[in-house]
């Protein structure tokens, strides 16, 4: 059997009339309002799959609970045995929600995405007959890969020998200092300009979308 | 057809199990034997006088040909699966089995085929005999078809490894509901018992393959963070050291090169196995093997000599364990659990090993252990079939959230990889590319897709290739096709793709780097009077006759056994009437009734078997091994009693 299969791609118009009762909704959604039976995946962006405004500050926490809540309906765990549309739907939406979080919960994901949804041009790729927006493959920045092996290798020789050996120490202490520091002056940076583009006016906003394309492109 | 169980099915290196919830906890379903593993060895019988196909046998029939005729036999097929030709021919470098003298080893594409005997095989197909006796053993407990069942792979199975899977789940005649990443299924497992928040890690090493998994639980919803492993790591890279070893030593110091000979290596295998099992709980170990100039190979291995020698093999398990912490984004003190998966955790380095990765003893904890690590893993697929299945209480709160172990890629110009979704996204997962042409009028875009980690294109693993066609012809970039790449809960990958500007759905022809097309399989489905249920029945006859059979010669023989001697004359009596019974019923067609026959002379006989199980302990003391014992006292007392406790509606 072939790896590969061809599945029909379904596009989304407002408003939709639900496949099984006929109700039509003005919004397109997961469910049906009135039936609440499995819907085909909804034109909606990441932050309307969580219910969530366009923000960059998010609560992680919530986040994992809604996502917890939606897969519990959605998985196709849930629809092993029910009719092929509907487990279709449910492959289609569960991977929506999965797409969704995985780009939400992480911080530079989560910027870019945002970015995007806005209009910024970030690591669009030109080359080739690709247009699409494949991630690049090294989203950390190789150097600070580098200091998280480093401080690993040096921890495990602190455990495996001497505890004592002052040298070592300092040296593990100095690797875990530099680390921290590259860490938290990117995600400070990032941060601050979180807060500027979640509650700032029109013209704070712009500048902080600038600022923050900047700062992905440095990461880059 | 009302809809039947779905099993769970553990398609292991070394052995395969199956299993399904009894209420609110899984159970391993037992074979004809008795036992509860069927090694996954497949062996053809020889050929019939009249040229018909000769008989497949599987599990303890086929180790016994092991060593008379291991031309006809094939043992760890599972680390061929889904794997292209050069591949399998470094592989078998380790194995006595080689490829058909007339697969093109030129050509990548071409699915590998063993030769057994006189026939041929793929991988697949192999596999789909080992189903097709688990199938059966479940068929013959339930008294009633089996054809849905959750089968679990190596986490760090790749897609065509993965597709080669269900392909023998088919052959077999299963549906092929869910593909269950190991050590996600032993997490299930343990997750059962009790109301669990927290992170673990399952530290699965196998018979071929290593898998490591950290999880969070929270709320009955088991949330894979992160997957690693290597699929070309485990026990059998501990017995083919051994292996080597004795072979170089005998070679060396005897000057026989046992190499040649396949029946002498197997029986140094086993010998080498013996010794690693015993070393688990013991200081040292000899062999004492018989060479074929009637000399003697002996020599004793203290455990410190053996764990000297195994410890780069155990090494490499480090490396993808300290990847999958930092993969999944935590500290190694924040991993409340770790689970043993595997018969290899029996040894005791590798637990020293486990216990120094995840600072166990330093914070006063230790490894869990409490399942069989031999059944944890099919104990967890019948959980995830129940869970399936969607009807039972115990597992309705339960949800697994797994994720793909390789990022998914494309080739790029230059022969680099875009990645698309990267390693460890949970499952479902997509992705949407858009492609253009490069030249104008051009109608066709060629893509590559591939797994795995590196940069380049060459060093990953080629999953595909495929030609978007029918393209309208338009100017140079003017076309805009959305390509779709979805990876479904399986972790098998599904493409579509649109040209937008026309609307058109582009075709897709995709050709599958290794794995074979629908036809074959189709081509390759196992008698497939499997499913007809005029043929069920009468199978079910057949072998309630054969069962019948089995205990009955047991029974006749007994009184020559010592262990006669120790039953009371009522039980020797009882025996008696329902050994008649039995010979009666047997002869009528009603498999139900020769069924009820023999599970009450099988009662009957429960406590002659232990006392004949005794009497094999007391032998094994004075200094025999248990199989010896069994062969002295006769085939029937291999497993602990002739037949095997049974369930009957
Ligand atoms: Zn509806």
């Amino acid at each position: 059997m072939s790896p590969l299969k061809v599945l029909n791609s379904d596009s989304t118009a407002v408003p939709v009339v639900c496949w099984s009762c006929a109700v039509a909704h003005n919004e397109s959604t997961l469910f049906c309002t009135a039936c609440s039976k499995v819907q085909p995946p909804p034109g909606v962006d990441y932050f309307q799959v969580f219910n969530l405004p366009r923000h960059l500050q998010i609560d992680l926490a919530s986040l994992e609970q809604e996502f917890h809540k939606l897969s519990r309906k959605l998985h196709p765990d849930r629809f092993a045995r029910a009719t092929e549309a509907e487990r279709e739907f449910s492959l289609a939406d569960t991977a929506l929600i999965n797409d969704a979080y995985r780009t939400l919960r992480d911080p530079v994901r989560r910027t870019e995405y945002l970015l995007k949804l806005e209009g910024e041009e970030i690591g669009e790729e030109h080359a080739g007959h690709n247009t699409g927006n494949a991630e690049r493959t090294s989203r950390v920045p190789a150097d600070l890969l580098e200091e998280v092996f480093e401080l690993n290798m040096q921890l495990d020789e602190l455990r495996e020998g001497d505890q004592k050996d002052p040298a070592l120490l300092s040296e593990v202490g100095a690797a875990g200092e530099k680390f921290s520091g590259m860490l938290n002056e990117l995600d400070g940076n990032l941060q601050h300009q979180w807060a500027l583009w979640d509650d700032g006016d029109a013209a704070t906003r712009t500048a902080a979308q600038k600022q923050m394309v900047a700062l992905l492109d440095r990461r880059r | 057809m009302a809809e039947g169980r779905v099993v769970g099915i553990d398609l292991g290196t070394t052995n395969s199990l199956i299993a399904y919830m009894q209420g609110d906890s899984p159970v391993v379903i037992p074979g004809v034997d008795g036992s509860n593993l069927v090694p996954s060895i497949v062996a053809l019988d020889p050929m019939p006088a009249d040229g018909s196909r000769p008989t497949v046998t599987v599990g303890n029939t086929a180790r016994k040909a092991l060593i008379e005729t291991p031309e006809r036999v094939i043992y760890s097929v599972k680390r061929l699966m889904g794997r292209g030709v050069s591949e399998v021919q470094a592989e078998l470098k380790l194995f006595p089995f080689r490829l058909a003298a007339d697969v093109d080893a030129a050509n990548p594409n071409e699915v590998p085929r063993i030769q057994l005997g006189e026939m041929t095989f793929t991988p697949p197909e192999v596999s789909a005999y080992i189903l097709r006796q688990l199938k059966r053993n479940a068929e013959r407990f339930f008294g009633a078809p089996v054809t849905q069942a959750v089968i679990t792979v190596p986490a760090y199975f790749n897609d065509a490894q993965r597709q080669a899977t269900k392909d023998a789940g088919r052959m077999a005649g299963l549906e092929v509901l869910r593909l269950v990443n190991e050590p996600t299924a032993a997490a299930l497992a343990y997750g059962l018992d009790r109301e669990k928040e927290g992170v673990i890690a399952v530290y699965d090493f196998g018979g071929g393959t290593f898998d490591i998994s950290i999880l969070k639980l929270k709320d009955g919803i088991f949330e894979v963070l992160a997957t690693n492993g290597d699929t070309h790591l485990g026990g059998d890279d501990i017995d083919n050291l051994l292996l080597a070893i004795a072979l170089d030593e005998i070679r060396n110091d005897y000057g026989i090169d046992l190499r040649p000979h396949a029946d002498a290596v197997q029986a140094l295998r086993k010998a080498v196995i013996e010794a690693k099992i015993e070393l688990s709980f013991k200081d040292t170990t000899h062999f004492d093997i018989e060479l074929p100039n009637g000399t003697r190979y002996q020599r004793e291995i203290p455990r410190a000599v053996f764990e000297d020698l195994i410890k780069p093999i155990l090494e490499r398990t480090a490396v993808p364990c300290k990847q999958v912490i930092a993969d999944a984004g935590i500290n190694p003190e924040e991993i409340g659990e770790v689970v043993l998966v595997g018969g290899s955790t029996r040894i005791p380095a590798v637990r020293r090993q486990v216990d120094a990765i995840f600072h166990l003893s330093t914070r006063g904890k230790k490894p869990h252990t409490e399942l069989n690590p031999d059944e944890v893993v099919a104990l967890g697929a019948a959980v995830q079939a129940e869970i399936l299945g969607g009807s039972a209480k115990s597992t309705e709160d339960m949800l697994l959230l797994d994720v793909t172990p390789l990022s998914l890629g494309i080739e790029a110009l230059g022969g680099v990889v875009a990645r698309i979704i990267p390693r460890n996204s949970t499952i479902p997962a997509s992705a949407t590319e858009h492609f253009t042409t490069g030249v104008d009028g051009q109608t066709n875009v060629a893509i590559h897709v591939l797994q795995g980690e590196r940069e380049l294109a060459t060093d990953c693993r080629s999953l595909a290739r495929f030609d978007l066609k029918g393209i309208p012809p338009m100017s140079a970039g003017m076309p805009r096709i959305e390509v779709k790449f979805l990876i479904a809960a399986d972790g098998i990958l599904h493409v579509s793709a649109r040209e937008q500007r026309s609307g058109k759905e582009a075709q897709i022809e995709v050709k599958p780097t290794y794995g074979l097309t629908d036809e074959q399989v189709e081509s390759m489905i196992l008698d497939s009077f499997d499913n007809a249920e005029a043929d069920f029945a009468k199978r079910l006859l057949i072998e309630a006759r054969l069962e019948a059979e089995t205990i009955l010669a047991a029974v006749e023989r007994a009184p020559q056994h010592p262990a006669w001697q120790k039953l009371t004359e009522d039980e020797k009596l009882t025996i008696d009437a329902l050994k008649s019974v039995l010979q009666i019923v047997s002869t009528g067609e009603d498999a139900n009734v020769i069924r009820s026959a023999t599970v009450s002379l099988d009662q009957a006989t429960r406590r002659f078997a232990e006392l004949m199980m005794e009497e094999a302990v007391t032998s094994a003391i004075r200094g025999k091994t248990m199989d010896k014992a069994g062969e002295d006292l006769g085939d029937e007392i291999q497993a602990p009693h002739p037949m095997a406790a049974a369930e009957f509606k």
